[in-house]
């Protein structure tokens, strides 16, 4: 069997997601038989040309050349998968969309002329087509692998859409929003992780970014029945998938 | 007779966390110019703290990281916890530093077994190392999982762990939680000392130069989550007094800000500067792992950060052992603080060396002020003084193995250039 040639990029981010690879302890000698990362900086030396066949890709896009690469990547590989929620929403550095650029230079560096951004950290498919996406920050291990094995199986991939809600309901947990009256995502986040929050005693975050289809607007008026500040609710919002539509819209109606 | 010029160029550095580059010019037989540039976008962390709840800090800044988010949540709840006036009592202290080691575990060990090792024996990377030296690999993998099993265990994930919270956890772990990490503890351990040994026989490139060690003094343990911040040269400070003490640069190749000490110059962070402040304070059965192979204490050959590195993992793996077995649950899964205006400032040790954390918040709970001063940044410098330390030798070499050389010695501080584009607060210091 031809090895699937894998290229692994990373753009605007914590290198987190592209680690996740890294920490397949138990299976990666195994998977390497498999799949060949044909380039993968984090990990190697060498590095072999396209085109590959799929391209995983970490990291929201935030400077000009990085619209560039992006591009390339794009070009040179069959398959593009978005990995962890920068690449698949913008990410936590999309926080800085919603401020002034340049008062954010001053106030980090010095010299902020030398320093060249884009006006948005955005996710990649706001430059390319992407063919997949998988979520979370991080994006879970076992996801990832579940998503490779797919691939390698010639199968369309897919991963749950179920939210975090469902997810802790199956766990079994009490629900910390109902019981314990604490402010919780879960509801309207997609799942993944395994409702992962409540099961350690607070609420979801959303680092998984919106569910299909979610209702904010129902929750929030739950938020608010708790006494939460409109201040308060879109901070909620305004984590780890501040720049996708549904969380964005909370946003701006927040303002 | 005309000098002879020749230029070492990396575009990409590889095997190390984020995306820098490397520039070496060479004259003669010297090096002319070192610039190792960073060209990690910039990601405005502290731009974009201003504004948010104290609660939040934690998580937010361990995004910063995919290796280190344990020591962002620590350094700034630490920070925060000073301002709330919180103390945490002995079993949270504990649990802390159980999660902070299973860090220094997983973050260590893909460094030397992943990243750095294969520089040693000439491989291209762990992959390649696998098929000529695959038992040591395997075993290598075992403890790096372990460390990963030690966080998710604690922390729900073992990548931006959910449980952690200003004045300890969301909830009590339980004892019968930790306990299933022992079921393996003899293999682990027996893996992390056949590691240390494995590494302390690696071919050693030799590399001297004068300069400062400086890391956190532990007080009767080995230094992560507190202590003095010391000198190899007699510095001794608390964690207050630390940023008066920087001299902040910003150069025109690189998104990261370097650091020097005042009256003192460039400085050296990481467990090679842990090591050698603390070597003392290393479990006994570590040392005498050490001394069997010739090595001691201090180390002044930053190739042998390798070797600390390993240290300090079989070190976590024996004292997480004592940890686990003497861990009493609190009564309380975290201390409540008192919400009020003011700033403080605190450092942990990051498995890369000192991570800084400043805020300030106002009477509200808001952020008003941040400053992170990341290991790696704290490095930059003594990784361009390595290189033009090491001149000669990267001239006598041919231009492919100088180029892998030089790279190594990048490589030699685990840089984390992810970390490293993260600063703030810029005095300008004319001197």
């Amino acid at each position: 069997m031809r090895k699937l040639r894998v290229a692994v990029y990373k753009f605007s981010s914590c290198d987190g997601c592209q680690l996740q690879f890294l920490n397949l302890e138990d299976e990666l000698l195994e998977l390497s038989n498999f799949i060949e990362f044909a380039l993968f900086y984090e990990a190697r030396r060498f590095v072999g040309s396209g085109p590959y066949d799929v391209a995983f890709v970490e990291g929201s896009i935030s400077t000009p050349h990085e619209v560039e690469v992006i591009k390339k990547v794009r070009e040179e590989s069959k398959i593009v998968v978005a990995i962890g929620a920068c690449a698949t929403s913008g990410g936590i550095q999309a926080l800085r969309n919603w401020a002034n650029e340049k008062e954010y230079k001053l106030y980090v560096y010095p010299r902020p002329e030398w320093i060249e951004t884009l006006k948005y950290a955005e996710p990649p498919s706001k430059y390319i087509r992407v063919d997949y996406e998988i979520r979370g920050c991080p994006v879970s291990k076992e996801q990832l692998l579940s998503f490779v094995l797919q691939l390698l199986k010639g199968k369309i991939p897919t991963l749950p859409v179920d939210s975090v809600c469902v997810e802790c309901k199956r766990r079994g947990n009490v629900c910390v929003l109902v019981a314990r009256g604490i402010p919780c995502l879960g509801p309207i986040t997609m799942g993944g992780c395994g409702a992962l929050c409540p099961s350690y005693g607070r609420g979801c975050y959303g680092c998984y970014g919106p569910m299909i289809d979610p209702k904010p607007e129902v929750l929030n008026a739950c938020f608010k029945e708790l006494g939460l500040k409109p201040k308060e609710i879109q901070l909620l919002f305004k984590q780890f998938t501040n720049w996708s539509k549904e969380f964005r819209r909370v946003i701006e109606e927040y303002e | 007779m005309k000098s002879m010029s020749r230029v070492i160029k990396v575009d990409y550095l590889a095997r190390v966390e984020g995306e820098g580059s490397l520039f070496v010019e060479l004259e003669d037989d010297k090096v002319s110019r070192v610039e190792l540039g960073i060209f990690e976008p910039p990601r405005f962390f502290e731009a974009f703290l201003r504004g948010r709840k104290y609660y939040e800090v934690p998580d937010i800044t361990a995004r910063i990281c995919g290796i280190c988010p344990v020591a962002y949540i620590m350094s700034s709840s630490r920070a925060l916890e000073k301002i709330l006036t919180v103390e945490v009592p002995e079993e949270i202290e504990k649990l802390r530093r159980i999660i902070y080691l299973g860090e220094w575990i997983e973050s260590h060990m893909l460094h030397v077994l992943m990243l750095h090792a294969p520089d040693f024996l000439g491989y291209e990377s762990v992959l390649s190392m696998a098929k000529d030296h695959p038992e040591i690999v395997k075993k290598g993998l075992k403890v790096k999982w372990w460390g990963n099993q030690v966080i998710r265990v604690v922390g729900g994930r073992s990548m931006h762990p959910v449980s952690c919270r200003i004045g300890g956890f969301y909830r009590i772990i339980r004892k019968e939680e930790l306990l299933p990490l022992l079921k393996e503890l003899n293999h682990v351990k027996e893996c992390a000392r056949k590691l240390l040994e494995w590494v302390l026989e690696l071919p050693m490139p030799d590399l001297r130069r004068e300069t400062e060690f400086v890391s956190l003094r532990g007080e009767g343990e080995y230094p992560i989550l507190k202590g003095r911040v010391l000198s190899s040269k007699g510095l001794n400070i608390s964690e207050d007094e630390f940023e008066d003490n920087l001299i902040v640069e910003q150069t025109k190749y690189s998104t990261s800000l370097r650091y020097r000490l005042k009256g003192r110059g460039y400085y050296i962070v990481g467990p090679l500067a842990r090591y050698n402040n603390n070597y003392d304070l290393l479990d006994p059965e570590v040392r005498s792992v050490v001394e069997s192979h010739g090595y001691g204490a201090p180390l002044h050959n930053s190739f042998q950060s390798i070797i600390a590195r390993a240290a300090e993992v079989y070190h976590a793996v024996l004292e997480l052992e004592e940890l686990i077995n003497s861990y009493r649950e609190p009564q309380q899964p975290y201390v409540e603080g008192v919400v009020r205006g003011g700033a403080g400032a605190a450092i942990t040790e990051a498995p890369r060396g000192m991570l800084y954390h400043k805020y300030e918040i106002n009477e509200r709970g808001y952020v008003v002020d941040a400053n992170i001063i990341p290991p790696t940044s704290q490095n930059l410098a003594s990784i361009e003084q390595d290189l033009l330390a090491l001149g000669n030798k990267l001239a006598t070499l041919n231009p492919t193995d100088a180029q892998w050389l030089a790279e190594q010695t990048v490589r030699n501080y685990d840089p984390c250039i992810s970390c490293s584009t993260h600063f703030l607060k810029i005095k300008y210091i004319n001197k």
